[in-house]
């Protein structure tokens, strides 16, 4: 079993919903992304998505577009990110990684060396946001060879027949975009939202996150009543872009807004228990 | 065994390409964040069918006769190919077309059919702002709301496109995110269309982009093939020895090459930006020192590092600073059926002056580039070859440039 269906199945026994930070790596510098990994699972992970820097992410609103810049001006790699998750892996081999970012890295290193580099470094599920699953072909068979989960987006705009399609191909979770937009945008329609998940529900077992516009511990705790996980990144990072020169200040900025995340939906979920 | 890339050539129905989901051979598709695959579905949904209708096509034909002035004449550079002492060289002025440039071609046809999908809002990228001058302009001759997206360095150095877009009544927004030029542009152009996707059409300007864009941008640029085609069967009796276009993104190259591609005789000859020249790294010339992956929605050839992230590039010319190109000139590289080479920033300029004095046309920056590696094929080929230029813009947008490269205070 993969850690992420465990840490799923795990939670659901305890009828609690998964929480899932992102930052990018290398962001504000490299030496941080493991400290703030372990600070993130502390103040109530239960899986941890680390982005590879792209100089282009068209998916990406201009928090993490910044997150983006800063990170590669350390000349953060794809293989740096690898190294860094093989860190993390030394102190804690239970929470769930997921790495999300573009193509184009991935393409340079070869799709045979990033499934068996990654698998061996302990990453668990690979979400690239611009390989749709019609493209992904060869990378598919690599990933699902490697035991790493391919996990998808569902947007708003997704047909019925297109969400099968995706159900189909995924593994690990879904991904579902709470809004028409980048990440880090503000306009969320949480019913709609709802009704989405609940489609999804019929289509697939796999659990299903809920991301993009959530910012605060009020919006987290009220998707966390709609979907099986909430994803939190430009949240976090704006934490991290106001703070860049401090390190001690993000770690605690980050983590006690993580935190609050985590009691809300919690309080949230106890209530309606 | 595996075909070598001759007996390929010969076996290409080049009709079929791409295949129905946007691939010349690998390159080519759709990688876009999944809030566009429905979008671009309707769309390609929406061209293939308004591709073949007479009425849209009517209604294309007659715009581009009456508001671009088409055909654009095929015009025979005497003075200069005398001068040059090799081949006849003729140029397809699209310089002539209203705004300057080949780039309404393509505005024109996208915009025609945002209106017949029911979209009020174009948007659109822009790196010399030619294609931004030309959407802001079909926009605001089918009264649609129209917001170009332009590199903050590229707004100082087209600083009169930029005022031509505004006075067009089009809202110019300044990119200044990563390397502030083209390829940004373009990257915040697919983010305003993931956000505003419900009433939104997105002009792309080059035959880059996600699946259908190679492809619909390419159909409504072939026009300029076509006419050539015909216009140097008419002139010479015959068809040329080879073809000459710049290549950035590569729409004007594809659509002069693209209604030639059955005819083996002709060669083609796509020219990249060599910016300082390709040793220095400076340039823009990814199908001569790239490689391929995944950028802008399509498998292509690129200028990226060796951990895959995408590279600023140089050129003199704005149009041609882009690190990626459209993915049917990299499958016709692959296969051989076109060759692309590259010329200097320097060498492009001498090409803008040798046109300008013996012909009386100033052409773009971009253009000269095609004009320089002309000069060298024309004495190739000797004087019983004939060689057509795509002229694809005119150079009145590089004037400050070229002041400016020369040390001149306008």
């Amino acid at each position: 079993m993969s850690r992420i269906q465990a840490r799923f199945d795990a939670l659901k026994a305890d009828g609690r919903r998964a929480l899932i930070p992102y930052v990018t790596a290398g962001d504000p510098n490299p030496g941080l992304t493991v400290p703030l990994m372990h600070g993130l699972v502390e103040a109530g992970a239960d899986i941890v998505e680390v982005g590879v820097p792209f100089s282009d992410p068209i998916g990406d609103g201009p928090v993490i577009q910044l997150a983006c810049e800063r990170a590669l001006v350390h000349g953060t790699s794809l293989r740096d990110v690898l190294g860094m998750v093989r860190e993390f892996r030394q102190k804690d081999s239970e929470t769930p990684v997921v790495l999300m970012g573009y193509m184009n890295p991935v393409e340079v290193m070869g799709y045979v060396r990033f499934a068996q580099e990654a698998a061996e470094a302990g990453v668990d599920g690979v979400l690239t946001v611009d390989m749709p699953p019609e493209e992904m072909g060869e990378l598919s068979e690599r990933l699902a060879a490697a035991g790493l989960d391919p996990i998808f987006l569902v947007a708003p705009t997704t047909t019925e027949q297109r969400m099968q399609v995706i159900c189909d191909h995924a593994r690990g979770f879904i991904y579902y975009v709470s809004l028409k937009g980048v990440t880090g945008s503000d306009t969320l329609d949480v019913e709609a939202v709802a009704g989405r998940v609940d489609r999804l529900h019929h289509m697939t077992g796999l659990p299903v996150g809920v991301g993009f516009g959530i910012s605060t511990p009020e919006k987290a705790a009220q998707m966390s009543q709609a979907a099986d996980a909430v994803v939190v990144g430009s949240a976090l990072v704006r934490q991290i872009q106001e703070h860049t020169d401090d390190d001690g200040l993000i770690l605690e900025k980050v983590t006690g807004l993580l935190a609050s995340m985590r009691s809300a939906m919690d309080a949230d979920a106890s209530a309606t228990a | 065994m595996a075909k070598t890339s001759e007996d390929m050539q010969q076996t290409v129905d080049y009709s079929q390409f791409p295949d129905k989901d946007g691939h010349f051979g690998v390159y080519g598709g759709r990688f876009v964040p999944e809030t566009l695959m429905a979008p671009l579905a309707e769309l390609t949904e929406a061209y293939l069918r308004y591709r073949n209708d007479p009425d849209f096509l009517r209604e294309l034909d007659n715009d581009a006769t009456q508001f671009v002035g088409r055909p654009s004449p095929l015009y025979f550079a005497e003075r200069w190919s005398e001068k040059i002492g090799g081949a006849r060289i003729y140029l397809k002025r699209e310089d002539l077309n209203h705004t300057g440039a080949h780039k309404i071609n393509n505005a024109l046809g996208q915009a025609l059919l945002a209106k017949r999908m029911g979209k009020r809002r174009v948007i659109a990228e822009t790196g010399a702002g030619q294609h931004g001058v030309a959407s802001a302009t079909v926009a605001a001759r089918l009264g649609m709301e129209c917001v170009v997206y332009m590199g903050a360095d590229d707004i100082q150095r087209q600083s009169p496109n930029v005022f031509r877009m505004r006075l067009l009544g089009a809202k110019v927004v300044p990119v200044t995110s990563g390397t502030r030029t083209l390829k940004d542009a373009l990257n915040e152009a697919m983010r305003d269309w993931v956000t505003n996707v419900d009433d939104t059409f997105y002009i792309i300007g080059t035959v880059a982009g996600p699946h259908p864009y190679p492809l619909m941008v390419r159909d409504f640029q072939t026009i300029m093939g076509r006419e050539a085609r015909r216009q140097i069967l008419e002139q010479e009796g015959r068809l040329p020895d080879a073809l000459v276009a710049c290549v950035g993104g590569g729409s004007n190259a594809i659509g002069l090459f693209h209604p030639f591609l059955n005819d083996a005789s002709v060669q083609l000859h796509g020219v990249e930006a060599g910016g300082y020249g390709i040793a220095s790294g400076q340039h823009a010339a990814p199908l001569c020192a790239g490689k391929p992956g995944v950028l802008h929605g399509n498998r292509t050839y690129l200028m990226e590092d060796e951990g895959g992230q995408i590279i600023g590039t140089h050129s003199i010319s704005a149009g041609l600073d882009y690190p990626g190109v459209g993915p049917e000139h990299s499958w016709l590289k692959d296969i051989k059926r076109a060759v692309y080479t590259s010329v200097t920033d320097d060498e492009a300029m001498q090409g803008f002056h040798a046109v300008t004095r013996t012909e009386g046309i100033i052409p773009a920056l971009e253009t000269s580039h095609a004009l320089a590696h002309a000069e060298k094929l024309a004495r190739e080929l000797g004087p019983d070859g004939i060689i057509i230029v795509n002229l694809s813009g005119r150079g009145d947008k590089d004037l400050q440039t070229v002041a400016n490269v020369e040390g001149i205070t306008l």
